[in-house]
């Protein structure tokens, strides 16, 4: 790390009392994380601390290992059988292999919204129902209906689809359907939530609009993004991870990774200077 | 460092560092040429120098254009958003230059009929050619994308501020010894702050030379040569020096 200049560091130090109050406590912190596929290293002893109501950005090039280590948050990696994973993970300081922990629950308190819209081939209703359903979060249906209605609110998609809950979701346009998608995540209340290059997919209003509802989310949930969008890593998240070869290379505040990166392979990366 | 992946945007950024050098050179010159005008009492010289800043301000305007298309194309994010940053502040600085030197040739102009005190004329020789030598190594340090060589250059500055300080003094005394010399002093009073403020655009310019270069910025206090704003002449002044 460059040294900082004396006026910086008296700056910073000033500063300081005021960034400890605002200061986000950590949600997820990984600890040696390391994925095996059979024989291929995958992922190479991962450190880091996510910090709670934040978007994080997971960027690097294709094969860098980010979507592994995004899977790994909730034991996806575990549906893979020649899949190993070495390492802790916490949430909340709880860690996520402990066998006392059903992965059931853990997956329902950690969301995930995928690169494709995959809505179930079900009503848009039926669609967000589903998760609060079979984890018995609602009493009666007039419950249900609540938590429906409200995911699909702040899922932006409420005025789109409040005349047409029992038509097909597979009926929307990309866009809408990714907005159900994360509707249908956060039904069952997550305080996670994973997404793996959510707009590639998408137009550039989709994207906005997803943007904007990920904005609004980071109030309540802590938000990991894949993404191979600098510009909307950049936009989007408070901080800012970057892998290559299977190692996070690098992890900072968003701000100084796009104005400053402090590793030569991020700046070569982020630039468009790669190999 | 690695070359872009997209050549057009590598030929771009190395078109706006041409620009700068282009600008570079001609603030050098027109700083040059516009002392050799006072010095030599030579108006065509002058007019030549005052007709010519109109190339850097095109310039200036030139690089503008370009850095926006960038920005609107390119997105520039870490190293090549600090260079755009740069070009577009150097630019500033270096287009200021040239309006003083131009300042200079008009004042070369008004005072060219007089004849000018030798002493004078010797210490603000010494300005212009340390101002040139400053100029032209924060370019250089640009060039070469060193941030040793601008700090250098920003350190350096206080020389010019000394230099200043000791004209401004004896242009004083001048004009005290013969109230007819002050117009012609003052036009070269002016023309010494003229270069000593091309100087402090030279510590700009190494200011931003360094946070291209470091990305952090230079928070130390530099030294400050200039004491001409804090002095005050009393009838008495000559006897303190």
């Amino acid at each position: 790390m460059q040294q900082l200049p004396i006026g910086a560091t008296k700056m910073l130090s000033t500063v300081k009392p005021l960034l400890a109050e605002t200061a986000a406590e950590t949600k997820i912190t990984a600890r040696g994380v390391s994925v095996f596929y059979g024989e291929k290293q995958a992922l190479f002893d991962v450190d880091v601390d996510i910090p709670k109501n934040s978007v994080m950005a997971f960027i690097g090039p294709s094969g860098c290992g980010k979507s592994t280590f995004l899977r790994c948050i909730n034991r996806m990696n575990d549906t893979i059988p020649i899949a190993r994973t070495e390492g802790t993970i916490t949430i909340d300081g709880r860690d996520i292999d402990d066998p006392e922990l059903d992965v059931v629950e853990l997956r329902a308190r950690v969301g995930m919204v995928f690169q494709k819209p995959n809505p179930f081939p079900k009503s848009i209703y039926e669609n967000v129902a589903y998760g609060p359903r079979i984890h018995g979060l609602a009493n009666s249906k007039s419950e249900l209906d609540g938590i429906v209605e409200n995911s699909l609110r702040r899922a932006g998609l409420m005025k789109e689809v409040h005349d047409r809950m029992n038509e097909p979701g597979t009926g929307l346009s990309g866009g809408q359907q990714q907005r159900l998608c994360i509707a249908r995540a956060i039904a069952t209340s997550p305080d996670v939530m994973l997404m793996d290059e959510p707009c590639s997919a998408l137009d550039p209003i989709a994207t906005a609009r997803v943007e904007e509802l990920i904005d609004e989310l980071r109030e309540s949930l802590t938000i990991i993004i894949v993404t191979h969008s600098m510009q909307q890593a950049a936009r989007v998240s408070q901080r800012t991870a970057f892998f290559h070869l299977g190692k996070l290379v690098e992890e900072s505040e968003t701000t100084t990774m796009f104005r400053n990166p402090s590793d030569q392979r991020t700046q070569d990366y982020i630039t468009g200077r790669f190999g | 460092m690695l070359e872009h992946t997209v050549k057009s945007y590598e030929e771009e950024l190395k078109l706006l560092d041409r620009k700068i050098a282009q600008m570079g050179g001609l603030a050098e010159r027109q700083l040059a040429e516009s002392f050799d005008a006072l010095e030599r009492r030579d108006p065509d010289l002058a007019e030549q120098v005052i007709a010519s800043d109109k190339r850097i301000d095109a310039l200036e305007r030139e690089v503008q254009e370009h850095v926006i298309a960038i920005i609107a194309r390119r997105q520039p994010i870490a190293v090549d958003l600090r260079q755009i940053m740069a070009v577009l502040n150097i630019s500033g600085d270096l287009e200021r230059c040239g309006d003083l030197a131009k300042n200079i040739a008009k004042r070369a102009l008004a005072i060219a009929p007089e004849s000018h005190p030798k002493p004078i004329i010797t210490g603000l020789n010494h300005m212009v050619e340390l101002a040139s030598h400053q100029l032209k190594d924060v370019l250089d340090a640009y060039a070469t994308r060193n941030a040793e060589r601008a700090v250098a250059v920003w350190h350096a500055d206080s020389k010019l501020d000394n230099l200043y300080n000791s004209i401004f003094r004896e242009l004083l005394t001048y004009m005290m010894e013969d109230p007819r010399n002050i117009g012609l002093s003052t036009h070269l009073l002016f023309g010494a702050k003229n270069i000593e403020r091309v100087g402090d655009h030279t510590t700009n310019i190494a200011e931003t030379v360094h946070f291209l270069v470091t990305g952090q910025n230079l928070t130390d206090d530099r030294p400050k040569g200039d004491q001409t704003s804090t002095t005050l002449i009393s009838p008495d002044w000559d006897k303190k020096v």
